[in-house]
């Protein structure tokens, strides 16, 4: 599988996506701090991590005994660049910004 | 609290040396980061951030605290108008690991204070400075790194 394909597969799941939410909410927490705030076992939880962590939009750093866990949007960056051209990128921005403002407070999630 | 901290990790078709001089070799910062990195690069010395412009106008200033060519490289890092504010100071390590054929390049942005200018800046810059340097030493050409911020 080459880093694009475990990319969109990693995202193509809800409960990996809830993951990253919760990350970029909060960057940098242990599989404990993660678990508390999610429907999921534990080892659903370190499951989905590991195929976060393989397609490297996880990065962990061990501090003594505990492993913290860290968004790493990069890769997501990576495929943004690819298909969104310079000029494309503020008008995007803008219909975004058109969508939040007309859909209000829903959740920008859906 | 100066607790943000923020862990950036790319993994670069490419040698150790090579990501290591991509980082600090103007010539390529030109490319990918459209920044200027200035330094002598030894430990205590000072660094600063600079564009390419007329004015060569300083974004970023800082110390070097480390430097492991072409391992490691630790810096402080502030907003130029905050040089003489020790308090705004955040921290700034390039870790470059071998792994295979690759090099795992991870940059840790911490001492952010939470919710500052600098973290905002941070969390949209890094990703698309590392981004592009990837696609820059893969394919020999960057991606639009400040495409928005140009435009807008």
């Amino acid at each position: 599988m080459d880093d694009a394909d475990k990319v969109f597969k990693a995202l193509a799941d809800a409960s990996r996506r809830k993951l990253l939410d919760s990350l970029y909410g909060n960057s940098g927490q242990t599989l404990t701090e993660l678990c508390e705030h999610l429907d999921m076992t534990r080892q659903a939880v370190s499951q989905h991590l590991a195929v976060l962590e393989a397609a490297n939009l996880v990065s962990t750093v061990r501090r003594g005994r505990e492993k913290l866990h860290y968004l790493n949007p990069v890769p997501i960056h990576g495929i943004f660049g690819r298909w969104v051209k310079k000029f494309e990128r503020q008008r995007l921005d803008a219909l975004r910004d058109l969508k939040k403002k007309l859909e209000g407070d829903r959740d920008e999630r859906r | 609290m100066k607790d943000g901290k923020f862990v950036y990790v790319t993994y670069i078709a490419s040698t150790p040396e090579k990501v290591w001089d991509a980082l600090l070799n103007s010539e390529i910062t030109k490319k990918y980061w459209e920044r200027e990195n200035v330094s002598d690069w030894k430990p205590g010395s000072s660094w600063k951030h600079q564009r390419y412009d007329e004015a060569r106008t300083v974004d970023l200033v800082g110390k070097v605290l480390e430097s492991q060519p072409p391992k490691r490289l630790v810096l402080t890092w502030a907003f130029a108008a905050d040089a003489a504010n020790p308090a705004k100071h955040t921290r700034v390590t390039f870790d470059i690991e071998s792994i295979d054929e690759m090099v795992r390049l991870t940059v840790t942005h911490d001492e952010l204070e939470s919710g500052s200018e600098m973290e905002r800046g941070i969390t949209s810059g890094w990703p698309r400075v590392l981004s592009s340097l990837k696609t820059l030493m893969e394919t020999g050409k960057p991606l639009r790194t400040w495409a928005k911020a140009k435009n807008a």
